[in-house]
């Protein structure tokens, strides 16, 4: 019979390889879930321990210690001090990096005093012959009371070892603290402290009264009593100062006994390519070439794929067309479900793509360099050396990139970035800019040698980036925001990028935009076809009503056919909407039906393409083989009997959709990371009014 | 062992590069909980690595941790330098 699953809390400092642990551990049996209430990815595996044993295991965000100072750490905490059945942990399994093992053994220590039974898994052993290291591995446990496991996740060694480790702590008898804080510091205080609940370890105690963090199961009165403690606050942050010396004094007389480094071994790699990639020339150099290379691969190694793609999701829709017998049924399959999937696979390509080179920058520890470079320039736009990441990420999807800013300490600065991340130019304006570009650009080159098209579209992605560092500069002067927080980043050694880690890491990302992106183009693209095919009374009388009109008289069927299509179009639910906006869009060169695009992509932006192809095909109602490209070019503005994307109508709405915020995932997401309506609600107005009034000069410029 | 030659104006802002201090003990309350934590405590030796090209951040190696900070902070912790 198999036992009940182990539930095991996986933590360690950042760059000590514990999501390569974790893959070791769980293959490809994990998933991605939310911890209530916060958007911080809760990355959940299960992993068989032996037979009958099997664990659930938590990659809890890394961190250098239990108290938090970005959002990614409060997790920590929060998963710790959980005291429900349901979430809290049974073992922890804590990482650490051979070569950082006294800075890693301070949250080690600090993770023992919560008396919940502990595993100190040392990783990349492999790497110990070559620095110098020796360790005395039965003396470690004996001092650190605890199991120790020599590991090497990159050369899956050690694994076994972790999982019969896991088993024996499972069983093994209540863990006791390690360093205990009550003895050096003040013994009285502490005593005091303890007196309050029996229920709770100490450190746990400390842990609340110093975070502010209180576990749902503490009653009124005992956190009345931790409260009164918080009234002498200088006296708190001495005691927290003088624990973490304490720590690592106690740290210190274990390492002497166990630990030797043989410094004449160490290597000098490290120097040699800071010197380098931090150079005051080269350094920028290097990193613009990186961007250079990734935006290429972006374009070019991306479109061959894509337009597989493309062809196969066509082919697709023709071939259910034929198959399946007419209908409604069909109709909605072929015109709406069909081609709304298609319009979220095409973009797989360019995002993993993208994902694939910030796992490799990240993996390699190339990333703090670049935050190294960055901050001072960043700082003045009121952001911080840590934002770069966002913002290269924005160029795939905002809402990852929104997600990578809770490492930036700083709240003004977080939330500068935040707000400025959706200019940049996110893959979903990719196909909204291709066919308004190849409709109003022509397909020449300059001095022979740069094609016009592709040149707007990199004005475009320069127009994006410039207005999100420029937003950013406004808000920094502008924002009242008092936030004290200080910057600091681990320069972690040079590695060669595990496969493995940077594999499940784009996989997982790649997924996430999918199912998530997805849902939403799914679900508009049924509505939108609903909507454009039921109306008013006018709608369903559509043959009457056309018919009686004296224009129509004498006109060949497959006119009057298209009449009525046309008819019905403008009396659906959804040409009501288009009508009854276009008054305010009317200045910006746009008519009801573009209107109605814009309506849905304030969804998600892509459907701006797939909702014209809906409203034109449906009112063209043939199934001929037109591309939205052929039908968007065919299509006339009937006041002035000239094309309708003509060149200051397409520029309008090129700078419209540079600017406005229109994405569905991104407000949510803004709602979720800022915990208010207020700054969402301020980016959908502020970017829909720069894109409006920028729309409105344009296009009365040009026309 | 060490002769130490206080200088009252010395922090790790005004370190050289490759130049080596250590963290004086009355620097403590301007020392970050999380830089503490991260490895910079009183006594402990800072070499100054790297300084960023528009000269913040630096770039330090405090008890075989390399982190950097903004020069604000480094500013704030004061060192003693051997001569």
């Amino acid at each position: 019979m198999a036992n009940k699953p182990i539930k095991v809390a996986l933590i360690g400092n950042p760059n000590t390889g514990k999501t390569l642990l974790f893959n070791q551990l769980t293959g490809l049996n994990q998933k991605v879930g939310n911890y209530p209430g916060v958007t911080v990815d809760k990355k959940e595996g299960v992993s068989k321990l032996s037979a009958t044993q099997t664990a659930i295991i938590t990659d809890l965000p890394g961190t250098y210690s239990i108290n938090p100072t970005s959002m990614d750490e409060s997790i920590v905490l929060k998963t710790l001090l959980k005291k429900d059945i349901k979430e809290s942990p049974d073992v922890i399994l804590v990482v650490a990096d051979v070569e950082n093992l006294k800075r890693n053994l301070l949250l080690f220590s600090q993770i023992k005093d919560l008396e919940i039974p502990t595993i100190l898994a040392i990783n990349m052993v492999d790497q110990m012959h070559k620095k110098g290291i020796s360790i005395d591995v039965s003396v470690l446990k004996e001092e650190l009371n605890t199991e120790v496991v020599l590991i090497s996740a990159k050369k899956n060694e050690g694994i076994k070892e972790v999982k019969e480790a896991i088993i024996r702590c499972h069983v093994a008898a209540k863990a006791s603290p390690l360093c205990g804080i009550n003895h050096k510091i003040d013994p009285d205080y502490f005593a005091k402290l303890k007196e309050i609940s029996p229920n709770y370890s100490l450190y746990e105690l400390w842990l609340m009264v110093t975070q502010n963090n209180f576990p749902e199961t503490i009653t009124a009165s005992e956190k009345a009593a931790l409260l009164s403690f918080k009234q002498d606050i200088s006296k708190l942050k001495k005691y927290q100062h003088k624990e973490t010396i304490y720590r690592y004094q106690e740290i210190n007389k274990i390492l002497k006994k166990t630990y030797l480094v043989d410094k004449s071994k160490a290597s000098d790699v490290r120097s040699k390519l800071d010197k380098i990639f931090t150079h005051k020339i080269f350094g920028y150099i290097i990193f613009f070439l990186i961007l250079l290379v990734i935006f290429q691969s972006i374009f070019d190694w991306a479109s061959v794929p894509m337009d597989f793609i493309d062809g196969l999701f066509a082919n697709f829709s023709e071939l259910v067309k034929e198959a399946l017998p007419e209908g409604v049924f069909t109709d909605l399959l072929t015109d709406g479900i069909i081609p709304g999937i298609g319009g979220v696979v095409i973009f797989i390509p360019q995002i993993a793509i993208l994902f694939l080179f910030i796992a490799i920058l990240e993996e390699t520890g190339y990333m703090s360099r670049v935050v190294f470079l960055m901050d001072k320039i960043m700082r003045r736009f009121g952001m911080n050396g840590k934002s770069v990441i966002p913002l290269i990420s924005g160029t795939a999807c905002a809402i990852p990139a929104i997600m990578a800013t809770r490492t930036i300490g700083n709240w003004k600065e977080r939330l500068i970035t935040i707000l400025v991340v959706p200019f940049t130019t996110c893959s979903a304006r990719l196909p909204v800019y291709a066919i308004l570009i190849a409709l109003i650009i022509p397909d020449t080159k300059i001095f022979g040698l740069f094609n016009l098209q592709g040149l707007v579209l990199l004005s475009l992605y320069a127009l994006g980036f410039g207005t999100a560092i420029l937003a950013g500069y406004i808000l920094h002067k502008t924002l009242n925001i008092n936030s004290k927080s200080f910057f600091v980043i681990e320069m972690p050694n040079y590695k060669i990028p595990s496969f493995k880690n940077v594999f499940f890491e784009v996989v997982e990302k790649t997924k996430a935009f999918v199912f998530g992106a997805g849902k939403i183009i799914l679900a508009l693209s049924i509505v939108l076809w609903f909507l454009a095919s039921n109306g008013s009374s006018d709608f369903k009388n559509a043959e009457k009503n056309v018919s009686k009109l004296d224009v129509s008289q004498n006109l060949p069927s497959d006119e009057l056919d298209k009449k009525i299509a046309s008819y019905k179009l403008e009396n659906s639910y959804i040409g009501m909407l288009g009508k009854s906006i276009e008054p305010v869009i009317r200045p910006l060169g746009f008519d009801w039906k573009i209107g109605i695009a814009l309506i849905t992509s304030f969804a998600a932006r892509e459907v701006f393409v797939g909702t014209l192809a809906t409203i034109y095909s449906v009112e063209a109602n043939d199934d001929d083989v037109t591309t939205i490209k052929q039908k968007m070019a065919s299509e006339m503005n009937p006041e002035t009997g000239k094309k309708r994307f003509n060149f200051p109508v397409g520029m309008s709405l090129l700078i419209f959709y540079a600017f406005a915020m229109q994405c569905m995932a991104t407000f949510a997401i803004v709602k979720k990371e800022t915990k208010t309506w207020k700054w969402p609600l301020i980016q959908l107005v502020g970017m829909g009014l720069l894109a409006y009034v920028s729309s409105l000069i344009i296009y009365q410029i040009l026309s | 062992m060490r002769d130490f030659l206080y200088q009252n104006l010395s922090t790790i802002a005004s370190l050289q590069i490759g130049e080596i201090g250590y963290i004086s003990e009355e620097s403590l309350d301007n020392i970050p909980l999380k830089l503490l934590e991260m490895g910079c405590l009183p006594g402990a030796e800072v070499q100054l690595i790297q300084i960023a090209p528009l000269k913040d951040p630096i770039y330090i190696c405090v008890n075989g941790s390399h982190l950097a900070i903004r020069t604000e902070t480094a500013a704030q912790i004061k060192i003693l330098k051997s001569e």
